[in-house]
């Protein structure tokens, strides 16, 4: 399955960035090869609608599930009209994520994690 | 003659002023542009008249026609939709509308013609009068973002046969630009604190970047300290008026009544205030004078 978990680093030894519209990178995934792209983030600085270019990329990537720490009501909206599972509340490394996701260890949720503009200025 | 009355530091006595200048004139025209706290009907106690709805656009898609190509996406500058195309059937339209400036080009550029535009209330526009006072205010929804499209529609209110003064929002960025754009002299209000005088810099930016001549008033001016005074000599920035922290100014305010309606003095230099904004160059000789 292809999976995309917000970084902050380049590497899967990187943490997981806590942002998912203003996340620095996105490692896309496919957890059975465990292969991956990274890709930089450049809706980081978005002036606004950050969420919804990086949910937008998401689906133009073809990716089933995200994994990072929050995502807002924009992109929120964006990922659930693609079907791609959403999940919330991750820390530490990407692969700590990814192993978390393999042994069934994540819960989706079905809101939002936080208000719009919680990745902006941090 | 239209004056903006600014500055970038909020609650520096823009409204004060503004409402102060408003009444001490004849044949006037005043314009409350900060929309989301607007306050000089408080002082004003205009008569409201009329009472209309203000509208901004945001696209619909009709999605019968619509082939999810992506173009409005791409060609939208602030990200207001997201297009999915679903592999397995039809794909779907998001629309943000509080991201959306209503500029159109969704719908312009769609290939299929498949958006139109359609009407959102973001605020009112009430207009009255009190004696010959004409006044006019805009007043945001709750919860919405986008104030310039509201003050830019109070703004078509403009009377040119009447001095026009407009109260405009705090700060330096969008919703002042489109208060104080087109304006024939802009007043900043500011305090003598390292607050005031930090915002008075970035705005002064604004004002020169928009070609508005301008002048400072200096509020609560026998408090703080001198840099203010300082940096308008250096930067040759005519100060237009000084008011004192008093404590009878405070007092009125809290009741609601305009300093100018219980004191000749003030009604004066206000009016003095006036004429040397539209005579600068008697203005210029006054400071030399004084200089001399």
């Amino acid at each position: 399955m292809k999976i995309c978990i917000t970084s902050q680093g380049k590497t899967l030894d990187s943490q997981v960035d806590p942002r998912f519209g203003r996340c620095s990178y996105l490692i896309v995934l496919d957890t059975d090869t465990m292969q991956f792209e990274t890709i930089e983030n450049i809706f980081a600085d978005a002036s606004g609608g950050a969420g919804i270019q990086t949910g937008q990329l998401m689906v133009e990537k073809g990716v089933k599930a995200v994994l990072t720490g929050n995502v807002g009501p924009n992109a929120y909206q964006t990922l659930k009209a693609a079907g791609i599972i959403i999940y919330t509340g991750l820390s530490g490394t990407v692969s700590e994520a990814v192993g978390k996701l393999k042994n069934n260890e994540l819960e989706s949720k079905d809101k939002p994690s936080v208000n719009s503009h919680f990745g902006m200025n941090k | 003659m239209i004056i903006s009355v600014a500055s970038g530091k909020g609650g520096t006595g823009k409204t004060t002023v503004a409402v102060n200048l408003a009444l001490s004139l004849e044949n006037v025209q005043l314009l409350d542009c900060d929309v989301e706290e607007p306050n000089a009907h408080l002082f004003i106690k205009p008569e409201i008249k009329e009472k209309i709805s203000a509208f901004t656009t945001i696209p619909q898609v009709d999605e019968t026609i619509c082939t999810y190509c992506g173009k409005c996406q791409k060609v939208c500058a602030y990200n207001a939709l997201a297009v999915i195309p679903s592999s397995k059937k039809k794909g779907t339209v998001l629309i943000f509308p509080h991201l959306c400036h209503g500029c159109g080009a969704c719908y312009l550029l769609c290939p299929q013609k498949a958006i139109k535009e359609i009407k959102r209330e973001i605020g009112i526009i009430e207009s009255g009068t009190v004696a010959n006072l004409q006044f006019v205010h805009g007043i945001l929804n709750v919860g919405e973002v986008m104030s310039p499209p509201l003050i830019r529609q109070v703004k078509k209110h403009i009377n040119n046969t009447k001095t026009v003064i407009i109260d405009a929002p705090p700060g330096t960025s969008c919703p002042v630009i489109a208060a104080i754009k087109n304006t024939d002299f802009c007043i900043l209000v500011t305090e003598p604190t390292p607050f005031g005088l930090n915002d008075l810099i970035l705005t002064v930016e604004v004002v020169r970047k928009l070609n508005i001549p301008f002048g400072i008033i200096i509020n609560r001016s026998d408090i703080g300290d001198n840099k203010t005074e300082v940096y308008c000599r250096e930067n040759n920035i005519p100060i237009l008026m000084r008011i004192p922290f008093s404590e009878d100014i405070a007092r009125l305010y809290s009741q609601g009544i305009p300093v100018v309606n219980e004191n000749e003095e003030y009604k004066k230099e206000f009016i003095q205030m006036f004429e040397s904004i539209r005579h600068p160059i008697k203005r210029r000789m006054s400071d030399i004078m004084n200089i001399i």
